[in-house]
């Protein structure tokens, strides 16, 4: 390795543990025998685990936001999954415009976004119903599920489909046998992205949860409150959650360096 | 479902985007514009006189783009870096650092502010860490200012900047880094003259990306902040939650759109129409 | 229910007729018409661009004609979509579904019929039998090598009892050896079946050695249509004889009782009389040359090949014809700058008007 490199690869280094050290530090915080937010904590016990499992409030949060999260994933797959294949092997007028609508909900603030929701879904007495909030983290969610179907679809080799017609398969068995089967890598990607998003989502949730909170939004009230180690844990679990569904992505799924471009 | 046969001269293949239009023209195109149209209340344009005239509020939007141009700048020292090694390395490497690129992008916003408030603290970890260690005596107010929220949000920021830069490296022909150094060029100038000039795209599409998110910060500054750091967002927050001021959060809105829609129009002119999807 | 015999498999008789198709300016498809024999193993050869693969394309039903028809045993089929046609297809990339095993491959065409599990089971076996694979049933695609991968396509294009096979291609990615054991494989499979089938190829050896008869296709028109023999050794036009084998090929004027002048002063005996003062073309292949008087060409050697079974040699004639020869490997290899001399039998010269 040339000096260059290796100065590249210790700035590197530095610049990991920066982006790590967060990551890291919530853990040994979490484990703190201390009854507030100390450092060094003086000893190692579970109580702030305990505290969250026992503590109703904070279940019924997470389980919200889990089943929303599903729930948007489903929502997401179902309306970005045909809008990729109108996007990819559509001949329309109006198909760029439809692939900056598709986008849109990137590229407009999220603040924005969510106080316009909220004073719609205030009018409509939505807020609150954890379908509203489906509804709004859908729309976060489809630029995600539209990105990485599109980078699928258009590395999908048509010769399959039409040897697949050519033996006497119509378009809807086709779909269903040859190319949705083997779209699933991304189909997984844009599904588990969905689902992320939506969990870890804080703006949209601020203001259209009402009481029944999700974890995010339950955690942010407690971070202006009180800095309890609670979250701390709370955490660690969001870190590990992130963790099994990246493995889950890296065994299952593809299709996130392709669209990254 | 009828034939599929490809006869059909016409346009097709629009009925599938449908729902997803639908949903995105009723819960995200309509409440946004409706929102807006609040900003005009009477007909007149008051509250934007309000939002661009007043010092105080001018101030707040002089405050954010000072944010954001800084929080860019530092991103892309400390992004260039990491896409440059992670598109340079062989594959298990190059594997490993996008985990942990990616493990911070997605772990939640809230996680990543709440660890830099216990980091950043009075009885922080870094605080506690120099003063034991008899560095300093007093503790260095990192937290709920100016400073906090800047190291918080270029750690949030700086996985956007690092996959675009990843993506432009990814895409230059190694035969022209072989080329010129079999020319004699030397790493540094190789650097200078080869790799900047034609990542610039991908610099480019970093930078864009993480100046108008930062623009739209909420969180960040929020917790961040201490009350201190008053950014867009979090005025227009307020203007809802508390002050229950609609036209005027409406009409911060619309300039920090309008703002936002500017710098990516200003982006896409100025970059060379290159290989983006 | 149908076997896979011989006896059963009603293959059917294609027509395609004055078939015309434009993408924009280009002229892809110019009035083609062809009838295909039932049970006769037909090859359209031609050159990349030539409209091959496109009417391929409109007899599979991926595209559709701006004029004419396509019938199959009478019932115009012109527009039908793709699966309702029933014609076995085998790709040039093997398009074998890479997330099903070789079994479920091959039973696709009969799921997609809605034929009982039983008898999908036992057609799949017998399919694979006769392409010799029998035993692969659980491999994936991409565990099999070229070849193989080649031979499930087959299977899967005539488990289903098509009445049609259209290859496309088939062997371009295969090497040489593997290639020529194929070709044979598909012509003892074809002969068995009785199957009326299309074969798409630009290699004419190919063609001559697999098809009953060759249309050898041009920007968009097919050139002739007849038999290997007939093509070979009397092709209709100066295309086809340069395409199809090697050839010496020369123009000139027929003159009365079985004469050609060329185009440089020589004269030719043919066999073949023809109207004086008609433009004709001249080919000779080059393997005909013998030792005889006849038509006689003396030349000085500008390049002489070796291989292997044979002689390959460029003479170049007093009067600068260029001639192209080719003799088995007997003795040495004449030396570049030798005098050599060659003769023709009159009715080994194929004359054909321009």
């Amino acid at each position: 390795m040339t000096a260059g490199r290796r100065t590249l690869v210790a700035a590197c280094a530095v610049i990991y543990f920066f982006l790590m050290l967060p990551l890291l530090v919530v853990f040994p915080i979490s484990l703190s025998s201390a009854p507030y937010m100390q450092f060094p904590p003086p000893g190692l016990s579970w109580q702030w685990y305990e505290r969250y499992l026992d503590d109703p409030q904070w279940i019924d949060a997470t389980v919200r936001s889990l089943y929303i999260g599903a729930a948007t994933a489903v929502l997401a797959l179902a309306l970005g999954v045909p809008l990729a294949f109108s996007l990819v092997r559509g001949r329309f007028i109006g198909r760029g415009l439809l692939d900056r609508i598709a986008m849109a909900p990137v590229i407009v603030p999220t603040i924005i976004l969510s106080v316009s929701v909220y004073g719609l879904f205030a009018k409509l007495k939505l807020v609150g119903a954890w379908y509203g909030l489906v509804i709004a983290h859908t729309v976060l969610a489809l630029p995600f599920v539209v990105l990485v179907m599109v980078a699928g679809l258009r590395d999908f080799d048509r010769g399959l489909e039409q040897a697949a017609e050519g033996l006497g398969a119509s378009r809807w068995r086709t779909l269903w046998r040859i190319t949705l089967p083997l779209l699933r890598p991304s189909l997984v990607s844009a599904a588990l992205l969905a689902f992320i998003t939506s969990f870890d989502e804080v703006v949209v949730a601020l203001f259209l949860a009402g009481a029944n909170m999700t974890l995010p939004k339950k955690m942010f009230d407690n971070i202006l409150m009180e800095i309890d180690p609670t979250i701390a844990a709370v955490s660690v679990m969001q870190i590990i959650l992130v963790t099994v569904v990246l493995v889950l992505i890296g065994r299952f799924g593809r299709g996130l360096s392709a669209s990254a471009r | 479902m009828s034939s599929s046969f490809r006869t059909h001269k016409g346009p097709r293949g629009f009925w599938p985007a449908l729902p997803a239009l639908i949903l995105l023209g009723v819960f995200f195109l309509f409440p946004v514009l409706r929102m807006l149209g609040y900003s005009v209340e009477a007909g007149n344009l008051d509250w934007y006189a309000k939002a661009l005239g007043e010092g105080l509020y001018l101030q707040v939007f002089w405050n954010t783009f000072e944010i954001a141009i800084f929080v860019t700048f530092f991103c892309l020292l400390l992004g260039y870096p990491l896409g440059f090694l992670i598109a340079t390395t062989t594959p298990f490497w190059a594997t490993m650092g996008f985990i942990f690129v990616l493990l911070p992008l997605w772990t939640s916003v809230l996680v990543r502010t709440y660890a830099w408030m216990v980091l950043l603290g009075r009885n922080g970890v870094f605080n506690r860490l120099l003063m034991d260690g008899g560095v300093i005596a007093d503790p260095l107010p990192l937290l709920h200012n100016l400073t906090g929220v800047l190291i918080g949000m270029v750690h949030v920021l700086l996985p956007y900047m690092v996959l675009p830069i990843y993506g432009a490296v990814k895409r230059l022909d190694p035969a022209v880094v072989a080329a010129a150094e079999g020319l004699g060029a030397s790493s540094w100038r190789i650097f200078w003259r080869i790799y900047l000039p034609l990542t610039l795209n991908g610099i480019f599409a970093g930078s864009v990306i993480v100046f108008v998110l930062a623009l739209g910060f909420f969180i960040t500054p929020a917790l961040l902040g201490g009350g201190r750091v008053m950014m867009i967002a979090v005025l227009i927050e307020q203007q809802v939650r508390e002050t229950l001021n609609w036209p005027f959060a409406a009409a911060l809105s619309a300039v920090l759109l309008a703002s936002t829609l500017a710098v990516y129009a200003l982006a896409q002119r100025f970059m060379r129409p290159a290989a983006t999807s | 229910m149908e076997r896979l015999d011989a006896e059963e498999v009603s293959s059917a008789e294609l027509r395609v007729e004055d078939v015309s198709k434009r993408f924009g300016q280009v002229a892809a498809l110019d009035h083609v018409s062809l009838l295909v024999e039932r049970g006769e193993l037909l090859t359209i050869l031609g050159p990349s661009g030539s409209g091959k693969t496109t009417l391929l394309k409109v007899v599979a039903g991926f595209e559709a004609p701006d004029s004419g028809r396509v019938t199959v045993d009478g019932v115009e089929i012109t527009v039908r979509p793709p699966a309702k046609r029933d014609i076995g297809m085998v790709f040039q990339n093997y398009a074998l579904f890479p997330h099903l095993s070789v079994r479920r491959n091959v039973a696709f065409p009969l799921e997609m019929r809605d034929v009982a599990r039983a008898e999908i089971d036992r057609r799949v076996t017998d399919a694979l039998g006769l392409v010799e694979l029998a035993g692969y049933d659980e491999r994936l695609p991409r565990q099999l090598s070229g070849g193989q991968q080649q031979r499930v396509a087959l299977a899967r294009a005539i488990v289903f009892n098509p009445r049609l096979l259209l290859l496309d291609e088939p062997f371009g990615a295969l090497d040489r050896k593997l290639r020529e054991t194929m070709q044979l494989e598909v012509r003892r499979l074809q002969r068995r079946l009785g199957l009326t089938t299309i074969f798409i190829t630009h290699d004419q050896e190919e063609a001559l050695v697999l098809s009953d008869r060759v249309a050898v296709m041009n920007k968009g028109a097919i050139q002739q249509i007849a038999t290997t023999t007939e093509i070979y050794e009397r092709p209709a036009s100066d295309f086809v004889a340069d395409f199809v084998g090697e050839s010496n090929i020369f123009h000139g004027i027929a003159g009365a009782g079985g004469i050609v002048v060329l185009e440089g002063g020589r004269t030719l005996r043919v066999a073949r009389a023809l109207a004086a003062g008609r433009k004709v073309g001249v080919l000779i292949r080059p393997e005909r040359f013998a030792v005889t008087v006849a038509n006689q060409f003396a030349g000085e050697v500008i390049e002489a090949i070796y291989l292997g079974s044979s002689f390959k040699l460029r003479l170049r004639t007093g009067d600068g014809l260029s001639v192209i020869v080719r003799q088995p490997a007997r003795g040495k290899l004449p030396v570049v700058g030798e005098h050599v001399s060659v003769g023709i039998e009159p009715d080994e010269i194929h004359v054909f008007e321009l």
